[in-house]
Formats: C-alpha cells, structure tokens, sequence
C-alpha cells in the first residue's frame, strides 16, 4: 500500500494539454505531488534519463521510476492509488472500460488533424479544417447519446473520467487556437436559446471547464493565444 | 456474461484480428470466425463498428468491442481467471502499455512504410528507419522480459501479442525486400523472442504462413500502386 506524501513528481510544461491530462488527474484524485516546469526549447537532462525514447512531456516519476504517455500515464494513476476511490478515471464494467478506451483513442488518433489545422494555410488548412469538422461531429454525434439523451454530466457520468480528460484540450486549447488561426471549429454559442452545430459538445465543455478542479487549472488564456500566435508564425515562416 | 457466445468479425492476414484471436485463445475462449473480404465490408462490420468500419470487432453475447488492444484488454477482464495478459506489477503494467504505443503509432507506419516507397532511395530510408526501431525494441525486450523468454515474462502477454502480429509481414518484408530485418545477429533476443512467440500454441494456428501471405501482398500491393477508380 502506497503512503501519503510520498516521492511523486510531474515534468510537464505550461502550453502542453497533455501535460494538464496528468495534472488534472491527480488533483482530481487527491494525489499530492511535485510539479516541475519543463522549459520545451531547452529539456532537461532530467527529462532525457526518464523518456530517452520520445524526450516529451509528460513524465510522473513515482518513487524515481518514470512513466511517460498521458494516457498510459492516466491508468496507472488509476491502479496504483487504489484507496483514492472517490474519484474513479475508469468504469468497473469491462464493456463500459473498453467504451472509454475507445474514445480516448479516438480522440488522441485525432492529434495530427488538429496540428494540420493548426500549422498549415491555404487550401492544406481548408482540407484540415474540413477534417477537424467531421471529428467534432463524430464526438458530437457521442456527445448526443451520453450527454443529450442519457443526461450525463461528463462521457464518464457524474464525475470526469479518463475520456473527458483527454478530449479536455477542446475546452481550453483548441479555442485559443481558434483565435491564433483566425478560423473557427467549435462555434460555441455564448446564448442558450442559439444552438450551434455541436450543442450537446458544448454542453460537455462548459461543464468540463466549470468543474472547480479544472477550472482553478488551466493555463492564462491570452498567454495560451499568444503562444499559440508565436508559434503557428514559426510554424509557417519555416514551412517553404 | 463470460458465458454469451463469442464471434469476431476479422480477416486472416490482419495483424490486428490476429491479436484479439491470440487473446482469446490464451483465455481457452471458443469463438466463430467471421471473415471479411477484402475491398467489401458487410453489413454486420458497417453496423458494429460504424465509427471506423475496421475490423477486428469483437462481439460478446450483444456487446461490440472495437480496437484490437483494446479488445484483448476486454477479453482479459472478462476471462479473468488464471494469469492475466498484463504484468500484475504496476510499473510493468505501465511499462507494456507505453511499449504497446510505440508499436501502434512507431513500429506500424515504419513497417508499411517499406511497403509505401515510392523508388529505391525512399525504400532504403524507410528499411533504416525500421531498423533503427528494432534496435530500440531488442533493448526495450531487455528491460521488460528479465531474463525470460517473452516481453510479459514466462508466458505470452499484452506486449508479445501487441508486437508478435506482426511477425508474417515482417518475414514478408524481408523476403519481398532481400534484406533481414529481425536476425541472430542483428536482433539476438527479438530472433529467439520471435521463434518462441511463433510456435506458442496460442499463436501458431493463427500466424498466417509466409508464403500464403506473400501472394495475398503482392495482390495488396498492386492496388496501392494502381488504386482502382471510385
């Protein structure tokens, strides 16, 4: 059995939604741990003994062994804290189990769809867009039966679970992006009564984003645009 | 509910299928085979899966499962008796499911890679590629089998099943390509890893022979380089 106030660190890095996955998942479960701020364009020899493989965040390190991979990251969390139970990320039901794997893997198989949207312009960021469209419509599509129909809180029911936290950055990221590109996805409506394409999507992100632990984490937004500004105008400046 | 019947929706040369059969093998499952032709895809597939239409999709009693790893993460939930196809160790556990993920979104596109060239300095950069890639698995073999005989230790588990799929067309390649990919003396322990993972009685029924797969890529491969029209 595992004590309180052991060894846990984070290595994660302020820009990073997969950074946040972690982060989120630990203070939803009540697990006390140190965070260790990665600077991305200089990474830490720390960083490149614990994930010489992809050299990425994030990496918990529990009792020096490190863990990389937000969602591998996340089902350990959920297994080696056992007696954290009052916020399980998982469901007990196998088929329940499998139904949030797929959607986690559905969203994080997603990935490169955004970043194209993301990094590209012209008729690259037209196709893009047209894809990242269809994507918010498949999980939208989800969203109707579990959120729409069956009057759930978060896809895992009244408490976040492991798919809300992976398709969080939708929430938060992706409508900073939105700003830095100049093209709109989500279309959230501010007013209830107008629904724009993905109601029950939208639905999901404000209570995602209202959720006191999500909500006193998150990254400053206008420092997220202007981030994300800087970096789109790399991205471009050294694309041709 | 371990009880429901059991098909899986699948196709003989696929990696993928191959894993949710070796799964349910290792559990002693009986199951009905259901084929699919490759360019159709059946109702039942259109319906089970209607987010990807790709099979593997498990279907126990009225459940439908869809993913392969993720299928063999059901199957060793639900046959839960006996050893489990993940280490019990956590660390481990978190361990086989990082290397699993290399190989879903590393190993795969670097193998199809080889099959994607498009001229001889494309095709070699993409052997180099794969090469490197075994290196870094023989090393991961190492750290995650200690001393024994498979990834998840004295038995077939997760990793083996995630990684050995893929072993037919890996001979495949090798053979299409003249070059040797996993070797004695390139790859020690993958080679002896992968005669051990090739004649374990979960696997050999299901790993299809070199030769029956190499004609089934040579028809594959005609139509990547000459698509039919839609």
């Amino acid at each position: 059995m595992e004590e309180e106030g052991e060894d846990v660190k984070l290595l994660g890095a302020w820009p990073s939604p997969f950074s946040y996955r972690v982060l989120w998942g630990l203070k939803l479960k009540g697990i006390s741990f140190q965070y260790e701020e990665e600077d991305l364009a200089r990474k830490s020899s720390a960083l490149l003994r614990y994930n010489p493989v992809h050299r990425k965040i994030p990496v918990l390190v529990h009792g020096e062994k490190p863990i990389a991979e937000s969602t591998v990251i996340l089902e350990y969390i959920e297994e080696a804290w056992p007696q954290k139970n009052d916020h399980p990320l998982l469901p007990q039901d196998p088929l329940e189990r499998a139904e949030a794997r797929f959607w986690t893997k559905f969203v994080e198989d997603k990935n490169p769809t955004f970043f194209r949207y993301f990094r590209s312009t012209g008729v690259d960021q037209e196709q893009a867009t047209e894809e990242a469209k269809q994507v918010l419509k498949a999980i939208e599509d989800y969203a109707e039966l579990q959120i729409g129909k069956e009057g759930k809180k978060f896809f895992r029911g009244g408490t976040i679970g492991i798919t809300d936290l992976t398709l969080g950055w939708i929430s938060w990221w992706l409508k900073a992006m939105e700003e830095a590109v100049g093209v709109k996805l989500l279309m959230e409506t501010t007013d209830e009564a107008e629904e724009g394409p993905f109601p029950n999507l939208s639905r999901w992100m404000k209570n995602f984003r209202e959720d006191p632990v999500i909500r006193d984490n998150l990254p400053d937004f206008d420092d997220l645009v202007l981030y994300f500004k800087r970096l789109r105008h790399n991205f471009i400046a050294t694309s041709d | 509910m371990a009880g429901d019947a059991v098909k899986l929706l699948g196709a003989w040369p696929s990696p993928f299928v191959m894993r949710a059969q070796i799964a349910l093998n290792l559990k002693s499952v009986g199951y009905e085979f259901l084929e699919e032709t490759l360019g159709t895809k059946s109702q039942l597939l259109l319906q089970s899966n209607p987010v990807h239409k790709k099979i593997p999709v498990l279907i126990h009693g009225d459940k439908l499962v869809c993913e392969s790893l993720i299928i063999v993460q059901y199957i060793d939930e639900v046959w839960s008796s006996g050893p489990g196809m993940l280490p019990s160790d956590l660390y481990d556990r978190a361990t086989a499911r990082f290397w699993a993920a290399y190989i879903d979104d590393k190993w795969f596109p670097s193998l199809i890679g080889i099959a994607k060239a498009q001229d001889d300095g494309a095709k070699k950069a993409a052997i180099e590629q794969v090469s490197e890639i075994l290196a870094v698995l023989e090393d991961a073999f190492t750290k995650c089998s200690k001393g024994k005989t498979f990834f998840g230790g004295d038995r077939v588990g997760y990793l083996d099943i995630a990684f050995g799929c893929f072993l037919g067309w890996l001979r495949v390649t090798e053979k299409m390509n003249g070059v040797e990919l996993i070797s004695r003396s390139k790859t020690p322990q993958l080679a002896q890893w992968a005669e051990r993972f090739c004649a374990d009685p979960a696997v050999k029924d299901v790993m299809p022979e070199t030769d029956k797969l190499a004609e089934f890529a040579k028809v594959l491969f005609a139509k990547f380089k000459n698509p039919p029209s839609q």
